[in-house]
C-alpha cells in the first residue's frame, strides 16, 4: 500500500508533479545543450540531441542533413544496432550488402560509407575509436533471444533487437516490412578463412561518429550482439549526442578518397541539390 | 547481351531424385518466380557456368516474412552458404534447407546489382544497364511486392571471398556448366530469382547465360 496521497485528482496531480526534475541514468536531456556530458570541443549550443539509451533500450530520431551523430559506449558493454532511412523517402534505406560490397571492405571503420540501395551515401563513419563493429550478423530475433536468454520481450530483461527496432520503426511511421538487415557498433566480429565467425567483442569504452549526408530517420537498438558468448544478457548504456555540422563536400579529403566514394558522394550531392535539401 | 557461341551449355537434371513438377528455363538477364511448396526441392542449374542466380525467398502465407542474410549467417556462425545451411527468415524461422551443392560454397554477402549501385562500382556510363534490383522490382510487383520488400539476397553460383583484413569482392566463379544447387522448401515459399544481367564483373564471366529451374517432389512422396 502506497504512502502517497493520491486519493483525489488534486492530490494525484501534486504527486505526479512532484516527480518532475527527477533524473535517471538513461534519459533524454532537454534542451540538448543541457547534456551533462557534452562532447569535448563541441559548442553545446549546437547540440540537437542528447540522450542516454538504457541497456536493452531503443530510440529513434529524424536528423537534418549535415548532422553529426556521436554514439558513445560508456562502459564497453554497449552494442548499438543501427538502421538508417532517408527521411524524405523511407523506401531508400540502409543496404548492408552495398555497404560492404561497394567499398570492397566488410569491416566498418573511419571513412566507411553507410550506403542506401539507391547509389547514395546515407551517412559516413567520420570517427571511430573502437574498430570493433559488425555488418554480418544483424540484430537478434525473438527466437534467438528466447533460446539464448529465455526471454525476448521488449519489456523483459533481454529484449531482441528486432523487437526494439519494430517499436522504434513504429514511432517513425514505419512497419516491420520496412526493416532491412542492420549494422552494429562496438562489438566486433571477424570472418575466418573457412567463413566461420570469430567473436572479438568490445574494445572497451569508445565512440563512433556518423555524419548524416541526407536527412535521416535513425533507429537505434541497444541490445546484446547475437554472437555475444556471455551466458547472461550483458549490455551497457549507450550515450547519444548529435550536433549541427556540414555534410561531406568536395572540399573534404574523403570526397575523392576512392573512385566508388567519389561517385557515391556525387550522386548524393546531385540528389540533395535537386530536392533542395 | 547474348550468349556467345563458345559457351558450353549443360541443362542438367534434378539434383535430388523425385518427380519433376516444374521445369522452366530462365533466359539470360531475365527474372523468374514460382511458389515452391513445403517439402518440394528446387534444383537450380547453372546451364552455362559462372552465372549468378540472385534469389529472394518469401513465406507464401505471409510475405512480410522473408529471407534474412544476418539471421541465416548468425544462426550457423559462418559467412558462407553450403550444403546443410538453413535459410532463415528475419524471425529465425527456417524457410529452406540447402540439400545439395555441386559448387561447394555459395554467396549471400554480395547482394544484388542495380542501376544505381552500378554507377558507384563502374561509373555513370553503366546507368542505362539492366540490373538484378530492376528484375526483383519487376518480378516482385507481379506478386504485390515493392522496394520495401527487397532485402539482401542469396547469390547462387557467385563467389565472394572475405580476406583476413575484411577485403571482399566478387571474383571469378567456382561454378561451371551444368553445376547445380538444390534446396528444400520448409514452408510454402515464393522464390524470386534474377538471372543476373551484370556484365561489368566476373559474377557471370561477363556473359549472362540461362538457368534451368527444376522443382521436384522427392521420391517416396511428400507433403
Amino acid at each position: 500500500m502506497s504512502t502517497r496521497n493520491t486519493a483525489t485528482v488534486l492530490a494525484a496531480r501534486d504527486d505526479a508533479r512532484a516527480r518532475g526534475g527527477t533524473t535517471s541514468d538513461w534519459m533524454p536531456h532537454l534542451p540538448a545543450s543541457s547534456s551533462p556530458h557534452p562532447p569535448a570541443g563541441v559548442d553545446p549550443a549546437l547540440l540537437t540531441w542528447a540522450e542516454t539509451v538504457a541497456p536493452g533500450g531503443y530510440t529513434s530520431r529524424v536528423l537534418a542533413r549535415g548532422t553529426r551523430l556521436r554514439l558513445s559506449d560508456v562502459t564497453g558493454d554497449a552494442c548499438a544496432h543501427v538502421l538508417l532511412f532517408s527521411a524524405v523517402a523511407p523506401w531508400e534505406r540502409l543496404n548492408v550488402a552495398d555497404t560492404q560490397k561497394i567499398p570492397w571492405q566488410a569491416y566498418l571503420g573511419e571513412g566507411h560509407p553507410l550506403l542506401s540501395g539507391d547509389g547514395r551515401v546515407l551517412a559516413t563513419v567520420v570517427a571511430d575509436t573502437s574498430g570493433r563493429h559488425d555488418a554480418f550478423c544483424g540484430t537478434s530475433s525473438d527466437a534467438w533471444n528466447e533460446r539464448r536468454y529465455g526471454d525476448a520481450a521488449p519489456q523483459g530483461p533481454s529484449p531482441s533487437g528486432r523487437g526494439l527496432f519494430t517499436l522504434a520503426a513504429a514511432k517513425q511511421g514505419l512497419e516491420p516490412r520496412d526493416l532491412p538487415p542492420s549494422v552494429s557498433f562496438f562489438q566486433g566480429v571477424r570472418v575466418e578463412a573457412d567463413g566461420g565467425f570469430r567473436w572479438l567483442g568490445s574494445a572497451g569504452p569508445a565512440e563512433v561518429d556518423l555524419l548524416a549526408e541526407l536527412p535521416l530517420t535513425v533507429l537505434v537498438a541497444n541490445t546484446a550482439h547475437p554472437l555475444d558468448p556471455r551466458p547472461r544478457f550483458t549490455v551497457g548504456p549507450l550515450r547519444v549526442h548529435a550536433w549541427r555540422s556540414t555534410p561531406t563536400s568536395a572540399a573534404d579529403e574523403r570526397f575523392t578518397r576512392t573512385p566508388e566514394l567519389h561517385r557515391a558522394y556525387l550522386n548524393t550531392l546531385d540528389h540533395a541539390e535537386a530536392r533542395g535539401l | 547481351m547474348t550468349t556467345t557461341d563458345s559457351t558450353t551449355l549443360d541443362r542438367g537434371s534434378p539434383l535430388v531424385p523425385g518427380e519433376v513438377v516444374l521445369d522452366e528455363r530462365v533466359a539470360p538477364r531475365a527474372p523468374w518466380s514460382a511458389v515452391v511448396r513445403a517439402g518440394h526441392v528446387l534444383t537450380i542449374v547453372d546451364v552455362g557456368g559462372n552465372q549468378s542466380a540472385d534469389c529472394l525467398l518469401f513465406a507464401d502465407a505471409d510475405r512480410s516474412e522473408r529471407y534474412s542474410v544476418p539471421d541465416t549467417l548468425a544462426w550457423q556462425g559462418n559467412a558462407y552458404v553450403r550444403t546443410g545451411t538453413v535459410l532463415r527468415s528475419q524471425f529465425g524461422t527456417p524457410l529452406a534447407t540447402v540439400v545439395a551443392d555441386e559448387v561447394g560454397r555459395q554467396d549471400t554477402i554480395g547482394g544484388a546489382c542495380g542501376k544505381e549501385s552500378n554507377t558507384l562500382r563502374y561509373g555513370h556510363h553503366t546507368a542505362h544497364q539492366h540490373g538484378c534490383r530492376e528484375n526483383f522490382l519487376a518480378e516482385g510487383a507481379r506478386h504485390g511486392l515493392s522496394a520495401r520488400d527487397l532485402v539482401s539476397n542469396l547469390n547462387w553460383f557467385m563467389n565472394v571471398p572475405v580476406e583476413p583484413d575484411g577485403s571482399l569482392g566478387i571474383v571469378d566463379g567456382i561454378s561451371g556448366p551444368g553445376k547445380r544447387v538444390a534446396f528444400r522448401a520448409e514452408v510454402d515459399l515464393l522464390v524470386v530469382v534474377s538471372n543476373c544481367p551484370q556484365v561489368n564483373n566476373p559474377c557471370n564471366d561477363f556473359d549472362p547465360t540461362p538457368l534451368r529451374m527444376l522443382v521436384t517432389t522427392p521420391a517416396g512422396g511428400s507433403r
